[in-house]
């Protein structure tokens, strides 16, 4: 699938692709297996929404993305080169900040560029991203200090700092109130369509899902398999009333068999 | 009454009323000024029953500082910022006075409380005056060998503790060790210890190590297991090596629980200390004690006790101000 804005050629983002990959943990002795079989390739540049019901295995398949754990079986490589660990040119943003609460927001941004060494080199960057996610007044703030969406958005940066190549997003504006979510939902895509990134993004809000991301994978119930993979080629601003997302959240819902709640 | 004519001139002209704050303030600060005076009267004139030094030196400092007491509350209405400040402590002032007439009283000048156990305030200036050379020097001792072990038992047990709390191998062998003897109150060794070691110094730093550095050991220990797994999820995906996990994420996270360990650790060293003094140390505040007892000197024993509490608080100060500094990241705790 080829995103809309961007020239494939150019983009500086990271072709991911997970290749028949199945995941079991061990529950107190009993395997309980949580990914089923899952293949799909996110080209340079796309903005990918993974959708599913609660507990179906959303986080695992991106923890393993990320590099964090091996799959049990399957592989996943990125530009063709296999997964072996995690690196920071992919990095996540979690659904809690999981800010160091004894770094300030500087430190906090910084701390990528600190565990690499390259701090000397690239510290700019790091007041440039806060400057990108508006925090440049609360560089010295500690994060007991800051709201919820500040938070975020301080994680946010603490990612980008580090200019990935893949965004990994696991509901991460699941904890914010409404109109806070909003307002990031069109600062991420900003902030996508501007650096071209790959972006992986969880979430459990098909509206969310439909607005930002150029393709949409809706996932069965644990183990988690493939249910549908949907392209949206509709431009930036989306509007939640256009009849086409419109006509997609329906169908999304009856994949997900909620479509008689609604 | 002149309170009200100086509240008066103070407020520029117009003849208001003092308030009632102000006119309670007054009264407290002259109380309590009342209550030093009464202390230094009772003091140099009512006759001892015994021979005790220093009496009308004391008489004349008490009768000096109650003056001033009654002086600040009179003129109070001038300097409302001072007499405010002043206003914490008045009624801490007017108890203290009145406990060291009833003290005063009870002791030199009716011998109400058997003598010669409890020694009137003026002996225990007398030591203060004629001794200081030799409580200073206890003192210095003190702190010198209460630093130099809990320094190095603090520094082991944090090395103990992450080590425990970071691999697998070490926790293997040294869980079960520390199982064993940690629980155990350090003064048990101290009869052996004064043998095996080639000093009571070298002895009593170590028996203060280990009551520091068991604490502060299982303290770190925990805190280390207890970060926030995320966290080092986090760090990984941003390139963290296993040095920076260990420096950077683990370690300054686990501080909080460190700090615990460390107040455990002092409070209890503080034990060790003197009771390492009393029995081999020929130094330090335990050794003054012992020393005193043998010459039946009560005076110098509280003096040398009062030296010590504020010792003991002073080193337990310095390490809230230590956790402050380093720990200035959490929302306001305690106020020592
Ligand atoms: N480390 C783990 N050990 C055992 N079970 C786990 C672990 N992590 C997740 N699970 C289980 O795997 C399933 C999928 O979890 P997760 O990937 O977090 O789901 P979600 O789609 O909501 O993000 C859940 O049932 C969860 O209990
Ligand atoms: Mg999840």
């Amino acid at each position: 699938m080829v995103s809309l804005a961007h020239d494939i050629s150019t983009v500086p983002g990271v072709e991911i692709a997970v290749k028949d990959v199945s995941h079991r943990f061990d529950l107190e002795g009993a395997p309980l297996p949580v990914l089923d079989r899952v293949n799909f390739t996110a080209q340079r540049g796309e903005f990918v929404a993974l959708l599913g019901p609660s507990g179906c295995g959303k986080s695992t398949l991106l923890r393993l993305v990320a590099g964090l754990e091996p799959p049990t079986q399957g592989g996943i490589t990125a530009n063709g080169e296999p997964i072996a660990g995690p690196d920071p040119s992919r990095v996540v943003v979690f659904q809690d900040p999981t800010l160091f609460p004894w770094r300030n927001v500087r430190d906090n941004v910084a701390l990528g560029l600190e565990a690499q060494g390259l701090l000397k080199l690239r510290g700019a960057r790091v007041e440039e991203t806060l400057l990108l996610v508006g925090l440049e007044d609360f560089a010295k703030a500690f994060p007991h200090q800051l709201s919820g969406g500040m938070a975020q958005r301080v994680a946010l940066a603490r990612a980008l700092v580090n200019d990935p190549d893949l965004l990994i997003l696991d509901e991460p504006l699941g904890k914010l109130d409404s109109l806070t979510r909003l307002s990031m939902q069109g600062e991420i895509v900003n902030l996508w369509r501007r650096a071209g990134f790959t972006v992986l993004l969880v979430t459990h809000d098909i509206e969310e899902a439909l607005l930002m991301a150029t393709r949409v994978i809706v996932f069965s119930e644990r183990p988690a398999s493939i249910k549908a993979d949907i392209a949206i080629d509709k431009p930036y601003p989306r509007h939640r009333d256009d009849p086409d997302l419109v006509a997609r959240r329906r169908e999304i819902l009856g994949l997900l068999g909620l479509d008689a709640s609604w | 009454m002149s309170l009200v004519s100086i509240e008066a001139a103070s407020s520029g002209g117009a003849p208001a009323l003092p308030s009632r704050e102000t006119l309670a303030r007054a009264a407290l600060a002259i109380a309590a000024g009342a209550a030093w005076l009464f202390f230094a009267f009772v003091t140099e004139n009512w006759p001892d029953v015994g021979e005790w030094g220093r009496g009308p030196e004391l008489a004349l400092a008490a009768g000096g500082f109650g003056g001033a007491l009654v002086f600040a509350g009179l003129l109070g209405g001038f300097f409302p910022r001072g007499a405010e400040r002043l206003r914490r402590y008045t009624p801490w002032l007017l108890a203290l006075g009145l406990f060291f007439t009833l003290w005063q009283a009870t002791t030199a000048k009716f011998a109400l409380l058997p003598q010669p156990f409890f020694p009137p305030p003026h002996a225990l200036v007398e030591v203060f005056a004629d001794d200081w050379p030799k409580l200073w020097e206890s003192v210095v001792a003190s702190i010198r060998l209460e630093l130099l072990g809990f320094v190095a038992g603090a520094l082991a047990g944090f090395v103990v503790g992450v080590s425990l709390g970071w691999s697998r191998a070490f926790g293997y062998w040294v869980h079960p060790v520390m199982r064993l003897i940690g629980p155990m109150p350090s003064i048990a060794w101290l009869p052996i210890a004064f043998f095996a070691f080639p000093s009571s110094f070298s002895a009593s730093i170590f028996l203060i190590g280990l009551t520091t550095g068991f604490p502060v050991a299982v303290l770190t220990w925990s805190g280390v297991a207890s970060v926030n797994a995320a966290y080092y999820d986090v760090a990984r995906t941003l390139g963290a090596s296993r040095a920076f996990l260990i420096f950077k994420v683990a370690i300054p996270a686990a501080l909080p629980h460190v700090f615990v360990g460390l107040f455990m650790g002092l409070g209890a060293s503080f034990a060790v200390l003197v009771t390492a003094e009393m029995m081999g140390v020929k130094a330090g505040l335990g050794f003054y004690l012992q020393w005193a007892q043998g010459w039946a000197s009560y005076a110098n024993m509280y003096a040398a006790l009062l030296v010590m509490s504020l010792m003991c608080s002073g080193l337990i100060t310095l390490l809230f101000r230590l956790r402050d500094r380093l720990l200035s990241w959490q929302k306001a705790e305690v106020q020592w």
